[in-house]
């Protein structure tokens, strides 16, 4: 399963940061982020609850870039 | 301006005005530092704060512990000259700061304002629909809502919201903003008209034949905002370049830090602590990546923002990049390089009826094959008239009769005429002239004596060999056509725009083998791009590197199967994507090439003690910035160019 989040993210490194954080979140098979985009799309393992998920990937995300934000829906 | 760069905008003009004061103020010692503080803590406390969390999140290497170190560092070292009697020097620390919240400001403004302009350019999306109640009234809906097969209404001025077919209303429809084209479009009812385009003239009432999300506007958004996701070699480059290359440059300057200065110990010299401390702090400072970081991705995102406006869409800065690297282009022939539609190329009256009827004798020709074959719907007859172009007196024809796979015979004006191919003639008896053009041959006999014949084709487009042309100018190397048509019709359609190669009487399944012999007989940096018309070969568009289907306006087929998407079906437009890469990927290079040129430089000077802590801070900033406004040309694409 994929869905796409819309994100908020000041600096292109830091975009980068949340996506290496985000894929080291269990549950998620593959995240990208797009800095121009202010976008994050992520590919969940089967079977994984996205909503959960996504509250870990928030979390690691914080802890990289605090200032960022994710909105999940 | 967001409410976070303003606040970042007020704490820098403080910061620079406290700046300013202090430098006249006239205090001493360790007084001044406790001064400086001030500034240096307004206008760096979120950056230290950064570094602080991430030096506890195990995320040591970033730019923000670059920089706090390096202005923590500038600011001891002024303590420590303070107390060993000399002046301390707070103001540098203070400035690396302030410079990189400027720098840093001015990279978001920036990258704000042409994520704003491509918003504009892609400015297609509906905000609502118009659905007619009982009474008359128009009632505003979200376009989500509204269900396949509803009637909406589109005034003039307004876009038209989901896909659908014309009920009632005769308007023209602007569809720039899909393929970059100016000129408008007709629509009277029974016409297809798709979502993005703006109601010109009349009312216009739609059935709805998808829902919103289904529609051309949502799909094409769509592309366009999840290209960046497919990131390009080069930003991938980047991203692990940063990775190495950060930590790599603190430990050098730490190395630059003590190593010198414990040689000197050894060797018996004085070590000179400040001296390479310093200079190892001006290395970091310098050092920062925030100018590739920055621009690589940007000039992607421009280029194909850019490319989005011209009516060409790239699904991916990695196609953007290949499609800069492209020496071989392999055309379809029909829909492609060719109109996909027959029409009358030549007249050739045979002499003796040229005799009778002198200058009229074309246009006579003509006339007796269009009245013959006025009654059938094969698409040679609908050439024919359409070529002969005045209305067809029904009663000037009886007696038609078709001869299955031979053509047609009729009285016209009493007249016998009969129209058809060569059997038609043998079976007639007559002897009839060999055609020296490539196409359909229709031959026409006049009261049982041949009149002539009249050849039909598929006719080039007028921009393909110009695109052709451009290619070549553009560094592809070779230009290939693929076609299901026989030998003596490709040739000639190839001979006729310059082509290097041509595959003729090619089944469908053999044009993926085609490819795949061209794929394998190329250099491996070499990119081959497939150029269709996405209606029967989406196998072959994603066999190739690139798959560019054309003429995808209102074909979804199309835009799901390719890679790049020509919203027109202008072969030009290839050319000028091509263009659009080659520009984006040279100032990709250029800002590579020129900030690691740059801070290479700039970190022996400051190394070997040249560079000063000014140098440093324009080695970052400065450098950056010319990055960002290098990479924001990727956007622009001159008028011209668009409307060629």
């Amino acid at each position: 399963m994929k869905k796409t989040y819309k994100i908020e993210v000041d600096c292109a490194n830091c975009a980068l940061k949340m996506e290496e954080a985000a894929k080291k979140v269990e549950g998620v098979a593959e995240a990208t982020v797009s800095f121009m985009a202010q976008k994050m799309k992520v590919e969940f393992t089967e079977g994984a609850d996205d909503k959960a998920v996504m509250q870990n990937v928030l979390k690691a995300c914080k802890k990289v870039e605090d200032d960022c934000e994710i909105f999940l829906e | 301006m967001t409410k976070k760069q303003k606040r970042v905008l007020y704490r820098i003009i403080i910061a620079a005005v406290l700046m300013a004061v202090l430098h006249f103020v006239p205090v001493e010692g360790y007084l001044r530092c406790v001064l400086y503080l001030i500034p240096y803590f307004i206008i760096g406390y979120d950056i230290l704060r950064k570094a602080v969390l991430g030096i506890i999140h195990g995320e040591i290497f970033d730019e923000n512990f670059l920089m706090a170190v390096a202005t923590v560092g500038a600011m001891v070292l002024g303590v420590y000259q303070e107390a060993s009697g000399g002046e301390g020097e707070f103001a540098e620390g203070v400035a690396v700061m302030l410079f990189y919240q400027i720098g840093e400001l001015f990279q978001a403004v920036a990258v704000g304002k042409s994520r704003r302009n491509i918003a504009a350019l892609m400015d297609i999306r509906p905000d609502y629909a118009n659905i007619e109640d009982e009474s008359g009234n128009l009632e505003q809906v979200d376009p989500d809502e509204v269900e396949v097969g509803t009637v909406i209404v589109v005034q003039p001025g307004e876009k038209v919201p989901i896909d659908g077919v014309v009920t009632e209303g005769v308007s023209s429809l602007d569809t720039s903003a899909l393929t970059g084209e100016s000129v408008p479009r007709e629509v009277r009812p029974g016409d297809e008209v798709i979502s993005g385009c703006v109601n010109h003239a009349g009312l216009l009432r739609i059935r709805t034949t998808k829902e919103f999300g289904e529609s051309t506007v949502s799909k094409i958004l769509d592309l366009v905002e999840n290209s960046s996701m497919k990131k390009a070699r080069t930003e991938n480059f980047i991203t692990k370049f940063a990775r190495y290359y950060t930590p790599a440059v603190c430990y050098s300057a730490l190395a630059l830090a003590l190593v010198p200065s414990i040689i000197n110990l050894v060797m018996g010299n004085p070590a000179n602590w400040s001296t390479w401390i310093f200079r190892a702090l001006t290395f970091l400072v310098i050092s920062c990546p925030c100018a590739l970081v920055i621009s690589i991705p940007l000039s992607f995102f421009g280029g194909i923002g850019g490319a989005s406006a011209c009516g060409i869409l790239v699904k991916g800065s990695n196609y953007l990049e290949a499609l800069a690297e492209t020496k071989y282009v392999v055309f379809d022939k029909t829909g492609t390089l060719t109109r996909g539609v027959f029409q009358v190329t030549g007249l050739y009256p045979a002499a003796a009826f040229e005799e009778k009827h002198g200058g009229e004798a074309q246009q006579k020709l003509l006339e007796y094959a269009a009245y013959a074959e006025s009654y059938s719907a094969h698409p040679i007859s609908r050439s024919l008239k359409e070529a002969y172009g005045q209305e067809i007196i029904k009663t000037r024809v009886s007696d038609v009769e078709e001869i299955s796979g031979n053509g047609v015979t009729a009285q016209v004006d009493g007249t016998v005429i009969a129209a058809g191919n060569a059997r038609l003639m043998k079976k007639l008896g007559l002897i009839h002239e060999e055609s020296t053009g490539v196409g359909t041959v229709v031959h026409v006999a006049v009261d049982r004596e041949y009149a002539g014949y009249i050849l039909i084709s598929d006719v080039v487009k007028e921009q393909s060999a110009g695109a052709v042309e451009a290619l070549k100018a553009a560094g592809v190397k070779k230009t290939v056509m693929l076609t299901g048509d026989s030998k003596a019709v490709a040739d000639h359609v190839a001979a006729e725009l310059g082509l290097d190669e041509v595959r003729s009487e090619l089944l469908p399944g053999d044009k993926v083998e085609a490819v795949e012999q061209l794929l394998a007989a190329k250099g491996a940096k070499e990119k081959l791009a497939f150029v269709g018309d996405g209606i029967n070969d989406a196998p072959v568009l994603s066999r190739a590197d690139i798959g560019v289907a054309m003429g995808a306006l209102g074909s979804d087929a199309a835009i799901e199967a390719a890679d790049i998407v020509l919203m027109d079906d202008n072969p030009m437009k290839l050319a000028l994507a091509m263009e659009i890469s080659r520009k984006c990927l040279r100032i990709v290079y250029e800002n590579i090439v020129f900030a690691l040129a740059v801070k290479a430089v700039c970190l022996i000077l400051g190394a070997v003690g040249i560079a000063n802590m000014w140098l440093a801070i324009f080695a970052d900033v400065g450098v950056m910035v010319l990055a960002v406004l290098n990479a924001v040309r990727c956007l622009k694409v001159s008028d011209r160019k668009r409307h060629a």
